[in-house]
């Protein structure tokens, strides 16, 4: 399902004036596609994916997946979480994986926090593990693995609710160029398998190869699109 | 409990420690307990046990609070009380802590009885005590064996089935007669004395108006536990205790969780943003106290149950439902309040800051 951004304003309070992060993006990401955000640092990149994510409410504007209106200014917290939980997968700039939770419990979590028996995702999560070459450390928790493994664990965690949209924030930050790029492949390639909507945020151009899209954000805005189609 | 049980899991350094801290608070709680219980049955098991529901006493002072010490009934007034309607019986009892010589000497509490009511113990006449075992073992004395009691001899006639006491003392049965000839409380003018007068009613007595008319302050057995005052002072000071531990146990449990949550913070922003609800967070983490309160004060409540049992002999303990699963009970839900209240931060952790490095 397509993910799409409409018209998204965000304005913070900012001592006695404000903000504006995000000055009216809107934006479309089809399924099975990447679309990858550049911007510097203070573009307003996270701002507009914690928007998408549903973690900060829009001042203005809304947020479609599959054309149905999942996210507005009044949408409240009890539905944003649900959405994120149902429909939006989340990978964070640093993995945040669990430190009590093997590779396979992040992953078995999500089927627990939908009330589902674990046994009924084990299969698929243990495919995903082998899909982001972890299946022979699933059953290791994060203190053994590496940077770049726990990377890939979080990416495996955001997938395994099969999600209609996949948000990425800085996935290659921690990350040198050669590994930065195979992450990114790595979402690409599982986002299209998978026919979800990724949405990566990234200041580092050079991982990008793989990307369906990018778009450039300045200011709060965008500034361009490339279609890579 | 999906994350709870594997957090105890790899942290289990951390809540061995304050699993253990638990464990000894509902230990040495448990045993307060069971000691409190105890002392008050040492205190007053003959009063409690007495066959009768009420006992009048007179105060020194208008509306003073009854005390066994300073009450003094004369005939006049269980005379009166027997009039009442709804009492059966109106019996005297004296009551007075003495010492007793047979083979070694030993305190002991005299209760002086008409040998003739139901407060007598079966084979009591003038001139002859029944003691309890308690008694007689501490007397090295048996049946047909030769009492002294403030220089007057008296002889055993039985033991009674009941290991009784009064104020830690055991307790001799003798007649009201001989009891107020070992100048207990002496002769009043009227007719003899004793130091209270023990009711059986129907229920249906005024109590008060009765109380007013004849001059006496009546209590039920139960409650005249306070007019003997070594009970009051050992319960007030053994009860404070337990409240202060039962305190002391929910504010270092609220502690350890708070730290614990503030510690988490992360993965609760995590979580949160992955899409857990703050009602499955907090139930989690609620969850979490509860298996290591439960399981701490199950086995601080154990060892000192099973150390009472060991024990009972040597120690004035009562190992009862009431002394061990009641503050245990109380220990967890005092235990679950202070976790509770630590837990709730979790409602106002962002799942924003999740997006944050870390």
């Amino acid at each position: 399902m397509d993910l799409r951004l409409d018209d998204i304003r965000l304005v913070y309070p900012d001592g006695e004036g404000t903000l504006t992060a995000v000055d009216g993006v809107s934006l479309r990401v089809p399924s099975g596609t990447t679309t990858a955000l550049l911007g510097p640092s203070g573009a307003g990149k996270s701002s507009l994916l914690a928007v998408a994510a549903g973690l900060t409410r829009p001042s203005e504007g809304q947020v479609r997946i599959g054309g149905e209106v999942v996210l507005t200014p009044t949408t409240s917290d009890p539905d944003a979480t649900r959405l994120r939980l149902d429909r939006i997968g989340l990978v964070f700039q640093q993995p945040q994986l669990i430190g009590s939770l093997t590779a396979l419990e992040q992953l078995e979590l999500q089927a627990h926090l939908r009330g589902k028996r674990r046994s009924t995702v084990r299969a698929h999560a243990l495919e995903l593990l082998d899909a982001v070459g972890l299946g022979e450390q699933a059953h290791k928790r994060p203190a053994t693995l590496s940077g770049g493994q726990r990377q890939r664990v979080a990416i495996a965690r955001a997938l395994v609710g099969s999600p209609d949209v996949l948000l990425v924030d800085e996935p290659t930050s921690a990350l040198d160029q050669e590994r930065g790029t195979q992450v990114v492949e790595l979402l690409t390639r599982l986002g299209r398998e998978l026919d979800a909507a990724v949405l990566l945020v990234s200041h580092d151009a050079g991982t990008l190869g793989s990307v369906d899209d990018t778009a450039q954000m300045i200011d709060g805005a965008l500034s361009n699109c490339r279609s890579g189609h | 409990m999906f994350v709870a049980l594997r957090d105890l899991r790899h942290a289990r350094g951390r809540f061995a420690l304050v699993t253990t801290v638990v464990v000894m608070v509902a230990l040495l709680v448990t045993f307060l307990s069971m000691l409190t219980a105890g002392l008050a049955r040492a205190s007053t098991s003959a009063i409690t046990d007495l066959p009768v529901d009420h006992l009048a006493f007179t105060t020194s002072e208008e509306g003073a609070d009854p005390d066994v010490t300073s009450s003094r009934v004369t005939e006049t007034e269980w005379e009166a009380w027997a009039k009442e309607p709804g009492v059966s019986a109106a019996d005297p009892l004296g009551i007075v802590t003495t010492r007793a010589t047979a083979e070694t000497t030993t305190a002991v509490t005299t209760f002086g009885v008409d040998p003739g009511s139901a407060l007598a113990p079966a084979g009591l006449a003038d001139g002859e005590v029944v003691l309890t075992a308690g008694a007689a073992d501490d007397l090295g004395i048996d049946v047909g064996g030769e009492l002294i009691l403030d220089g007057e001899a008296f002889q055993v006639s039985a033991l009674a089935e009941e290991d009784l006491e009064y104020s830690h003392t055991p307790v001799v049965w003798m007649s009201l007669a001989d009891w107020q000839a070992i100048g207990a409380r002496g002769v009043a003018d009227d007719g003899s004395v004793a130091t209270v007068v023990a009711l059986t009613t129907d229920g249906s007595v005024d109590l008060a108006a009765a109380d007013a008319a004849i001059g006496t302050t009546t209590v039920s057995t139960h409650d005249a536990r306070a007019a003997v005052s070594s009970f009051t002072a050992e319960n007030t000071s053994l009860t404070t205790m337990q409240g202060f531990l039962m305190a002391i146990s929910a504010l270092v449990v609220g502690a350890f969780f708070t730290v614990w949550t503030i510690g988490r913070q992360g993965d609760i922003a995590v979580l949160k943003a992955l899409g857990a609800p703050t009602g499955y967070l907090l139930l989690d983490a609620v969850g979490q106290a509860a298996l290591l309160l439960v399981g701490g004060v199950a086995v601080g409540t154990g060892i000192a149950a099973g150390a009472a049992t060991l024990l009972g002999g040597a120690l004035p303990v009562l190992v009862s439902p009431a002394t061990t699963l009641v503050p245990a009970a109380a220990l967890v839900v005092l235990g679950l309040l202070g976790a509770g209240a630590a837990v709730m931060r979790i409602t106002r952790t962002d799942p924003h800051a999740a997006l944050a490095s870390r």
